[in-house]
C-alpha cells in the first residue's frame, strides 16, 4: 500500500511553479516507480486537475509509465544513424539472450527491453542506454557482456 | 602557477567511452604524484574528434591523445608530463590544422568555420569566468548600455540570420511580430528538445557553451520585452540540464541574469522546463503545450506564438543554435555576420555528420560548401572502402540526397531547389551495402511512435505505409503497391496537420524516386543488398 501522503507533500513543493503537472508526475514516479491509477487518483484530488487528463498525460510521454518495470531498463535505439550502423543485429541478440521482445519485462523481474529516441550520441552508433548509464560502438557480443555485468553486479553497477 | 593544462573532452560521446574514469584517474595519479599544483585538469565540451575513444590535449605542447583508457592514465604522467616524452601509441594527428583565422574575428579549422562552436571544447562550461574572458557577455552589456531595444533587434534583421531549428525563418523578423504586441508578459524560449534522430548539435553547445544561449536569450528578451525566458530541454539530455542550471546559477550570482542587469531597468530571468520524452515537443506550439502541464499536441496556426504562445501571451520560440549566434552578431556587426555563407544564407551552420561514414561528428561550416566536400573532406569518406548510396539531410522528415547532388552547394535556396532542406542539420550517409526499402521502413517505423495521434493523416497514414513497407521486406509486395505509397504519402503530405505528418512523405518520396528499381525489385521477392528476409511469395497473402 503506498503511502499517499507523499504525492501531497510533491504537490505542495511546486506550489510556485505555473503549471508544474509534468514535474510532479517526474517526482511521483521517482518515489513510487510507476503511475498506478493509485496515485494518479491522488495527484488528481491534491492537483484538482481531472484525472481523464492526468492520465492523458502520464500516456503521452514515454519517460512515463503507468506499469511496472523491471530492475534495470534497456533502451535500445533503432533511429536511421544507429540503425544503418547495426542495430538491429544487436537488439535481436538482446531479444535471444534475454529471450523477450520489446516492450517486455523478464520473468526474474531484473530486465525491462524498450526503445529510446534518439540519446544524440551518434557518433559512437550503435547505443543502448542502461539505466541512466549510455553504452557506445556496441557489437552483439559486447551488448551482451554488459548485460551480464549488470546480472552479476545487481543494482550496484555505477 | 600551472605548468600544463590538460583538457579532457567530457561530452555525450566521450563519456559514453568511459572519459568519466579516465578522468578521475588522471586527477587521482597527479595528485599522488605530487602534481596536483602543476598540472590543471580541465573538463571541456567536445574537442571535435568522435568515436575515436577519451579524448585530450595537454597544452602548451598541443598534444591530442585519443582512445585513452585508464590503464593509460600512469603512462601519460610519466611519460609526458614528467619526461617531456609524447606516448606515440595514443597520440592522435588528425586534427584539423591549426586553428587560422580568416579575418580578424572568425577562427577557422581546415574548411570548418567556427563562431557558434567558438568556446566549445576550448572553455571549462561549468566557468563562467573563461565564458567572460572570451568577450562573453561583452554584447549583452553593450546593448543594454549604448543600444536601444529597436537597435538590437535591427542589427539582427540587417545580419539575416535565419533560424535553426528547421525552417529558416528570419530571426529578426520574428522578433519583430512579438515587439510590437503589447501584453503584461511575453516570454523567451529556447528550443533545446533536439529529438530528430542524427542531431545533437544543440546538445554539445548546451554542455559545451551554455552561458552563450543565455546571452542570446537575454538580448532577446530586451529586443521584444520580455523579462523571463525558458529553457525547454529534453528529459534525456541530463547533463545539457546540468550544465544549463549551473550556468544560470552563475549568472545569477553575477548580476547577468535578475533585476537591473548592468545597471540598467532590463530583468530578465531564465528558468529550465525538462521535457518527459516526446519528439513532436520539438514543434513550437507542441512545446508551448508541454510546459504547460499538458501532452504535447500542436495547436492550430495562426495565431502564431509570437502573438498567441505560452500561457497566451506573446512568445518567441528559438532554437539553440539560433540564439549561440545572437551575442557575435551583436558584438561583431551584421556585415561580419553576412560574410560568412551565401547572399541568401548567411552564417555558418553546424551539421551532425552520422551513418557510415568514417570521421563522424559535429562540424560548423559557411553556408554553401557542398555535400562532397563534408563527405569526402571533413568525413574522410565511407568506411570499408564502400560505395556513397545516398545522404539524407535535416533528419528523418529530411529530402534524399544521391550521388548526382554531391556538388550542389548546401544552402537554403539551393536545397530547395532540389526538394530537400537543411532541417536539423543532421546528415545521415548511407553506404551500398544497406537497402533503401529497409531504410525507408525504418524511417516510417519512427514516424509510427512519435506521430502524437491528433490527426487521422499522420496516425493511420504512417500506419499503413508502415505495413506497405512490412510486405515489401518481407517478399509478399505486389506491384501495386508502390503506387499505393505514392498515393497515400502525397495525400498526407497535403492534409495532415502539422510539420510532423507535412514532412514525413518528404524522404519516402524521395527514395522512391531515386531508388524506384530496388522498390520493384522487392515487389519481385529480390532484396539487391541481401537484408531483406524474403519469404516465399504467396499470391494470397497480397490481397
Ligand atoms: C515535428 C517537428 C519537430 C521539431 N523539432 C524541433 C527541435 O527539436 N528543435 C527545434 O529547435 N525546432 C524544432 N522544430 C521547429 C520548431 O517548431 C520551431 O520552428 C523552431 O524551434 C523555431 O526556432 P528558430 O526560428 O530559431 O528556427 C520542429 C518542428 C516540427 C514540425
Amino acid at each position: 500500500m503506498p503511502n499517499l501522503n507523499k504525492v501531497d507533500t510533491i504537490v505542495k513543493s511546486y506550489e510556485n511553479m505555473r503549471t508544474p503537472l509534468i514535474y510532479i508526475l517526474k517526482d511521483v514516479q521517482n518515489e513510487f516507480g510507476h503511475l498506478s491509477e493509485e496515485v494518479l487518483t491522488q495527484v488528481a484530488k491534491t492537483t484538482r486537475i481531472p484525472l481523464s487528463e492526468i492520465y492523458g498525460v502520464a500516456t503521452f510521454y514515454s519517460l512515463f509509465t503507468v506499469k511496472s518495470k523491471g530492475k534495470h531498463i534497456i533502451r535500445c535505439c533503432n533511429n536511421a544513424p544507429c540503425h544503418v550502423n547495426g542495430s538491429n543485429e544487436v537488439l535481436d541478440k538482446i531479444k535471444t539472450y534475454l529471450g523477450i521482445e520489446v516492450g517486455e519485462t523478464t520473468a526474474d523481474g531484473e530486465f525491462t527491453l524498450e526503445y529510446t529516441s534518439c540519446l544524440g550520441v551518434c557518433a559512437v552508433a550503435p547505443v543502448l542506454m542502461v539505466n541512466e548509464e549510455i553504452y557506445g560502438n556496441l557489437t552483439p557480443e559486447k551488448a551482451v557482456a554488459i548485460l551480464k555485468d549488470y546480472k552479476m553486479k545487481g543494482s550496484v553497477h555505477a | 602557477m600551472h605548468r600544463f593544462h590538460i583538457l579532457i573532452a567530457m561530452d555525450s560521446h566521450t563519456i559514453a567511452q568511459g572519459a568519466r574514469a579516465v578522468k578521475d584517474a588522471l586527477v587521482q595519479d597527479l595528485t599522488l604524484a605530487g602534481l596536483a599544483q602543476e598540472v590543471r585538469v580541465v573538463e571541456t565540451g567536445t574537442l571535435g574528434i568522435y568515436g575515436k575513444g577519451v579524448v585530450m590535449v595537454i597544452f602548451p605542447d598541443a598534444v591530442y591523445y585519443a582512445g585513452v583508457k585508464v590503464e593509460d592514465v600512469a603512462e601519460i604522467i610519466s611519460e609526458h608530463i614528467m619526461k617531456g616524452r609524447i606516448v606515440e601509441r595514443l597520440h592522435y594527428r588528425d586534427i584539423p590544422a591549426q586553428e587560422v583565422r580568416v579575418d580578424e574575428k572568425t577562427p577557422r579549422i581546415g574548411k570548418q568555420v567556427r563562431v557558434v562552436l567558438k568556446n566549445a571544447g576550448s572553455i571549462d562550461p561549468e566557468s563562467i569566468e573563461e565564458y567572460i574572458a572570451e568577450d562573453g557577455y561583452e554584447a549583452l552589456g553593450r546593448a543594454l548600455t549604448e543600444m536601444t531595444p529597436e537597435q538590437v533587434m535591427e542589427e539582427v534583421k540587417k545580419s539575416g540570420l535565419q533560424g535553426r531549428g528547421g525552417a529558416f525563418f528570419p530571426t529578426g523578423v520574428k522578433w519583430g511580430f512579438a515587439a510590437r504586441e503589447k501584453s503584461d508578459e511575453k516570454f523567451i524560449i529556447c528550443n533545446a528538445d533536439e529529438g530528430e534522430p542524427g542531431t545533437f548539435k544543440d546538445r554539445l553547445i548546451l554542455e559545451g557553451d551554455p552561458h552563450s544561449i543565455i546571452e542570446g536569450m537575454a538580448l532577446a528578451g530586451y529586443a521584444v520585452g520580455a523579462q523571463q525566458g525558458y529553457v525547454y530541454i529534453r528529459g534525456e539530455y541530463r547533463m545539457s540540464i546540468q550544465h544549463m542550471q549551473m550556468a544560470i546559477d552563475q549568472a545569477r550570482k553575477n548580476g547577468l541574469l535578475g533585476k537591473k542587469i548592468f545597471g540598467s531597468k532590463f530583468n530578465f530571468d531564465i528558468e529550465i522546463r525538462e521535457g518527459a520524452g516526446a519528439y513532436i515537443c520539438g514543434e513550437e506550439t507542441a512545446l508551448i503545450e508541454s510546459i504547460e502541464g499538458k501532452r504535447g499536441e500542436p495547436r492550430n496556426k495562426p495565431p502564431f506564438p509570437p502573438s498567441v504562445g505560452l500561457w497566451g501571451k506573446p512568445t518567441i520560440v528559438n532554437n539553440v543554435e539560433t540564439l549561440a549566434n545572437i551575442a557575435q552578431i551583436i558584438l561583431k556587426g551584421a556585415s561580419w555576420f553576412r560574410g560568412l555563407g551565401t547572399q541568401n544564407s548567411p552564417g555558418t551552420k553546424v551539421f551532425t555528420l552520422v551513418g557510415n561514414i568514417n570521421n563522424p561528428g559535429l562540424i560548423e561550416v559557411p553556408m554553401g560548401i557542398t555535400l562532397r566536400e563534408i563527405v569526402y573532406d571533413i568525413g574522410h569518406g565511407i568506411p570499408g572502402g564502400k560505395g556513397f548510396l545516398l545522404a539524407q539531410l535535416g533528419g528523418t522528415t529530411g529530402g534524399i540526397l544521391t550521388s548526382e547532388h554531391l556538388d550542389l552547394p548546401l544552402a537554403v535556396d539551393s536545397l530547395r531547389a532540389a526538394g530537400a532542406g537543411m532541417g536539423s542539420g543532421a546528415l545521415l550517409v548511407v553506404d551500398d551495402r544497406q537497402c533503401v526499402v529497409d531504410l525507408v521502413q525504418n524511417f516510417v517505423e519512427f514516424f509510427v511512435h512519435e506521430s502524437c495521434g491528433l490527426c487521422t493523416m499522420c496516425r493511420e497514414g504512417n500506419g499503413r505505409l508502415l505495413e506497405l513497407l512490412q510486405r515489401l521486406t518481407t517478399g509478399k509486395g505486389v506491384a501495386g503497391d508502390i503506387a499505393l505509397m505514392e498515393n497515400l504519402a502525397s495525400t498526407m503530405m497535403r492534409g495532415a496537420f502539422c510539420g510532423l505528418g507535412q514532412a514525413a512523405p518528404i524522404p519516402i518520396l524521395g527514395c522512391l524516386r531515386y531508388f524506384r528499381d530496388e522498390f520493384i525489385q522487392h515487389t519481385q521477392g529480390v532484396c539487391r543488398a541481401g537484408r531483406c528476409k524474403m519469404q516465399a511469395s504467396d499470391d494470397t497473402a497480397a490481397a
